[in-house]
């Protein structure tokens, strides 16, 4: 079967039409999310999404969204929001949170089994493995949506996201209303991750909200061009690990992580020579 | 000093009222005015019975040894922290987010992709309201600000990549574009060399006398104080406010020379 075979098929078009839109969103935001040392909130709120998605199985739900998107919206702002005023401090309220999902989504999936094969069925939820192949025409327009959304705000509140996320005191004292555009960031956030979990699964979507930012940082000096260079190097990584891994049968989710991870040392190299020639 | 909750909220009402309604009774009405001023964090008051106005024009340098409760005095004049107690009112044209705010640099910011031009535009946020994007108007006043602060050419630099005392003009420039009437600068020559410091204290003083930009400044530096400010407000246990020459001789001063040396 040649390389362009796969591409009459349907689920082919759907998965990559998906990864491409689910990539250009997660990249958006990690530059903030990477810089506000954030970068461990999206690692936990993936968590609560698979708690909640084991959650929605057991109920029944055909859409998981249903469950999923809320829930983790709500755990979003919970961690984004509260910030220096909570009892408990950031990260340990993200590891807490975080494990806490995780603990209890496995527990209520061995509590009531879905299937027979539930080590298989944890296994899709975190790594994904081939459930992009498998999208339904719904999920797909979702996504699509979702991401429109996604996309729309972010170039809304650009100069916003910057400014707070550049100094969110001095923004504050000019008048800025800080504390709304942190919670459109987590809800942002929020969306992201509950769509990047059919691409990547719940414990892989960090790599994707975090390296396309931290490579493009390598590389580019000012904010626009280190967004843009991200949003780039997502959606290449993305398409490249799809395009990879659908002839090749290996998961989805770990081929564009490790291609995410080859163009981070790529571009670690190049900054490291572009320096090395300013000096 | 902990008082009941409800003395609190009453006390946050009333200080909103106060710094709706401007008074407008004074002989010279004062750009900045703080009365009977507690602030701290929940409920712990670091700092009170602060009073002092300031007037158009003024300079007014904060001292005050460390952990005396300058950084909270700051965040309490800039609205980032609710006062326990006490008022704090603005006038003479002066909106309360118009106070423009050189703050310490944190850690952020000292590997965030930025250019310069970037930084200073962001300066003028809180002016665009909801429209998403800058007008020319607001880059025109960006470009001017690059252009009083010396770093004509730097525009498309990286921030992190500057000296410290570039990064301060930078963000003394982001300052002036989101007020032309009030600075308020926290420690804005520390972790700068004796000449850099000196440009700075020069630029700031001239910021001062030719735009009339009215400027308060945390400072560490007593002999800096001495030399430009037309009044300081000392804070320590008790609070002293006056004017240079009443400083000079109070018993404060005395107190400060002992532990940091005047020339």
């Amino acid at each position: 079967m040649s390389f362009l075979t796969y591409f009459q098929y349907d689920f082919v078009w759907y998965a990559l039409i998906v990864g491409t839109l689910v990539s250009l969103c997660s990249s958006l935001l990690g530059v903030t999310l990477v810089l506000k040392r954030f970068s461990f909130i999206s690692d936990g709120l993936s968590h609560v999404a698979f708690g909640a998605m084991a959650v929605a199985g057991i109920v029944g739900l055909t859409n998981k969204t249903y469950i999923t998107l809320p829930v983790t919206i709500l755990c979003a702002i919970l961690l984004l929001c509260t910030g220096s005023n909570a009892k408990i401090k950031g990260d340990a309220a993200v590891a807490m949170i975080s494990v806490g999902a995780l603990a209890l989504g496995y527990l209520f999936l061995n509590l009531f089994p879905t299937s027979d094969n539930l080590a298989s069925d944890v296994c899709k939820v975190l790594f994904g493995s081939s459930a992009i192949l498998e999208l339904q025409d719904y999920e797909v327009w979702i996504s699509v949506a979702l991401s429109v959304v996604v996309v729309v705000v972010f170039v809304i509140f650009y100069n916003k996201i910057f400014a707070i996320t550049f100094d969110e005191n001095f923004a504050k004292a000019t008048g800025t209303k800080v504390n709304v555009y942190n919670l459109i960031i987590a809800v942002v956030i929020a969306v992201i991750i509950v769509l990047a979990m059919n691409l990547v699964g719940s414990l892989l979507i960090s790599a994707l909200v975090i390296f396309p930012a931290l490579s493009a940082m390598r590389v580019f000096k000012s904010f626009r061009s280190v967004t843009i260079c991200a949003a780039c190097v997502s959606v290449g990584c993305s398409l490249a690990g799809m395009l990879i891994s659908i002839p090749f049968a290996t998961p989805v989710g770990s081929t564009i992580v490790a291609v995410d991870i080859v163009v981070f040392g790529l571009f670690f190299v190049i900054g490291a020579i572009k320096g090395a020639v300013k000096k | 000093m902990k008082k009941g909750s409800k003395n609190f909220a009453e006390d946050c009402e009333k200080w909103q009222l106060i710094s709706e309604d401007l008074p407008k009774d004074d002989e010279q009405e004062a750009q900045l005015a703080v009365t009977d001023l507690c602030c701290g964090y929940e409920q712990k008051a670091v700092v009170s019975n602060v009073n002092f106005r300031v007037q158009m024009g003024d300079y007014l340098c904060i001292v005050g040894e460390n952990g005396s409760g300058k950084s909270t005095l700051v965040k309490t004049l800039l609205g980032l922290n609710k006062p326990i107690g006490g008022s704090i009112t603005t006038g003479d044209g002066l909106k309360r987010n118009e106070i423009g705010y050189l703050p310490q640099q944190t850690d952020v910011q000292r590997d965030f992709p930025a250019t310069v031009w970037e930084v200073v535009l962001s300066g003028c946020l809180a002016g665009s309201g909801f429209r998403p994007f800058y007008n020319k108007q607001e880059k025109t006043l960006a470009r001017e600000n690059i252009e009083k602060m010396g770093l004509v050419g730097f525009e498309k630099r990286c921030y992190r990549e500057l000296s410290g005392g570039q990064q301060q003009r930078v963000l003394l420039a982001r300052a002036l574009c989101a007020t032309r009437k009030l600075l308020l600068l926290d420690e804005p020559v520390s972790g700068l060399d004796p000449k850099v410091t000196l440009e700075m204290y020069e630029l700031i003083e001239k910021l001062n006398r030719e735009d009339g930009v009215t400027i308060i400044m945390i400072s560490h530096d007593i002999n800096a104080t001495l030399k430009y400010a037309t009044h300081v407000l000392h804070v320590s246990d008790e609070v002293f406010f006056g004017t240079r020459d009443e400083y000079l001789n109070s018993e404060y001063i005395k107190r400060f020379a002992v532990a940091g040396g005047v020339e």
